[in-house]
């Protein structure tokens, strides 16, 4: 039981992306009309249209505007990430955020402590990755990242069929396991690095009472983001920086009610 | 803080990278978008702009009644993600409502160029017979009509018989009391919806469709043609009267020649 209520935000995420998931397909198969299309861009409800701010953004570098649905949907999303989730698409909608935590969960059981990691590369290349997209994106006229996107090839897999591009999401899963600890999500995805910036100001942050802290490192232990917790066992405050997924992972693990979500203060620390 | 002489290395180091992992991901692209063969859905846009403007959300793929479109995977040499179908497995069905081209969020496929003026009530409809997602081509060395078999399987299948395939008849002189019934593509009245391709009987399709930019030629706009109507002498006048170029040389004074 206690298990159970260590996991709540786990499961609650766990529940968001497979749902989102089994509307798209329920789309695709069955003609449910609550979620068509897929994550690029998904008509809500056969009335209004969401679309990725980032593919957006790609296709204008690219030289071409596309049309008012696909512009607006975009905006709608970007202004609920900006506002109110974060980086919380990483966490609750991304599919390839269950392929990468379950890479980082096997990493604990194979590798022992010791075992360190065959790569390093810092957690910015995302961000650099971000900036080559877009130049890419303008010199070769096409969207980039969607070319490439692993997160794209799984998720439209499941929903349209996905051929050979499993050995693409393998090939994550193992980097994940065996070069980087969260390689993807936390040092080269664009997509992440862009909501990342995006939701650097969004309302919802988690805080952390020093208080309460027992310094028992849990929180450090799961969170795929380290480096975000750098207040933790210092001082109270917020978790201010972007690259912060919302996951709630610290929440979960920690028995101290040391850390909570919390509505941003838009102060210092 | 680092010193100046530290950021500039710094900033010289991760320029390299950037530029290799840049000249690569471009190749990458290259590389797949090389790919000209490929069967857009119908209204898709030229190939350039198409790949430009589609998000590959899928919803033409969700439209589409008969499973025709399908989106590209990571073994398909196609861009990734992007809709194409093969006719030879399932052709395009041509539906007279077009389900496929309005759910478009991004104007990749292109509605309004489906749209045909009806003459009697002077409204726009939809007209997929004007859609152009390829166009027809027979292998003569394969195809067994041309080997005197009355085969004309493309023939009956065509949803344009007669205006976009049409048979022609022969004399066989091999016998000399036989005909030929050859299949003929009439290339500005092809759809490339790929039914011949999926209705040939030989083992591999001897009608294959390819994309009009692919087989299509051009005619500069020098070449001024004969037309029903009469538009082009209109252009010919208007060229005569503008132009200092070709035209105006044959067009000049013959006496001018003969002084040189």
């Amino acid at each position: 039981m206690n298990k159970i209520k260590n996991s709540k935000y786990l499961i609650i995420r766990r529940i968001v992306q497979l749902s989102i998931l089994f509307l798209f397909v329920g789309a695709n198969i069955w003609g449910w009309k609550i979620l068509t299309g897929n994550l690029s861009t998904a008509k809500v409800l056969d009335t209004f249209y969401l679309a990725d701010p980032y593919a957006i953004i790609q296709m204008f570098a690219a030289g071409s505007i596309v049309g008012i649905d696909a512009i607006i949907g975009a905006v709608i999303t970007l202004l609920f990430y900006s506002l109110i989730g974060g980086r919380a698409f990483c966490s609750f909608v991304c599919p390839i955020n269950i392929v990468t935590d379950t890479a980082a969960w096997a990493r604990k059981l194979l590798l022992k402590k010791s075992d360190v990691n065959i790569l390093n590369i810092s957690r910015k290349t995302r961000y650099y990755i971000l900036a080559i997209s877009l130049i890419v994106s303008a010199i070769t006229g096409v969207a980039a990242f969607e070319f490439i996107s692993p997160i794209s090839i799984l998720h439209r897999g499941i929903i349209f069929g996905i051929g050979t591009g499993w050995i693409v999401i393998l090939f994550v899963f193992l980097f994940d396991l065996l070069i980087l600890e969260r390689a993807w999500c936390g040092h080269l995805c664009p997509l992440g690095a862009f909501y990342s910036l995006v939701g650097k100001f969004n309302f919802i942050k988690v805080k952390h009472k020093v208080e309460n802290c027992t310094k028992c490192m849990k929180c450090f232990d799961v969170c795929p983001e380290k480096q975000v917790l750098s207040i933790v066992t210092k001082q109270s405050g917020q978790i201010k920086s972007g690259a912060c997924t919302a996951c709630g992972r610290c929440i979960d693990v920690c028995d101290d009610d040391s850390l909570k979500f919390s509505f941003n203060n838009y102060k210092k620390n | 803080m680092p010193t100046r002489r530290e950021l500039i290395k710094k900033l010289l180091k991760s320029s390299g990278y950037m530029f290799m992992g840049g000249a690569f991901w471009g190749g990458l692209i290259n590389e797949t978008k090389a790919s000209d063969l490929t069967l857009r859905p119908p209204g898709a846009i030229e190939k350039d702009e198409f790949l430009k403007k589609c998000i590959k959300c899928g919803a033409c793929v969700e439209a589409c009644p008969y499973d025709t479109l399908m989106l590209a995977t990571v073994e398909d040499k196609a861009a990734l993600g992007a809709p194409y179908f093969k006719p030879r497995e399932i052709p395009c069905y041509m539906c007279l409502d077009i389900p496929c081209v309005p759910p478009c969020p991004t104007g990749a496929l292109d509605l309004k160029s489906l749209l045909k003026t009806d003459e009697e009530t002077g409204e726009e409809e939809m007209d997929i017979n004007i859609s152009r997602m390829g166009v027809a081509l027979i292998d003569e060395a394969t195809c067994i009509a041309f080997e005197g078999v009355q085969c004309d399987a493309c023939f009956r299948a065509c949803p344009l018989m007669n205006e976009a395939i049409y048979t022609e008849y022969i004399r066989n002189e091999n016998t000399g009391k036989h005909a030929y019934l050859i299949p003929v593509v009439k290339a500005d009245a092809c759809t490339g919806c790929g039914a011949c391709e999926h209705a040939c009987v030989m083992e591999k399709s001897s009608i294959v469709i390819l994309p009009h930019a692919v087989v299509q030629g051009k005619q500069g706009d020098h070449y001024l043609m004969q037309d029903d109507d009469d538009q082009n002498l209109e252009n010919i006048e208007n060229i005569i009267d503008e132009s200092e170029g070709a035209l105006d040389y044959l067009n000049g004074d013959w006496e001018d020649l003969i002084d040189e």
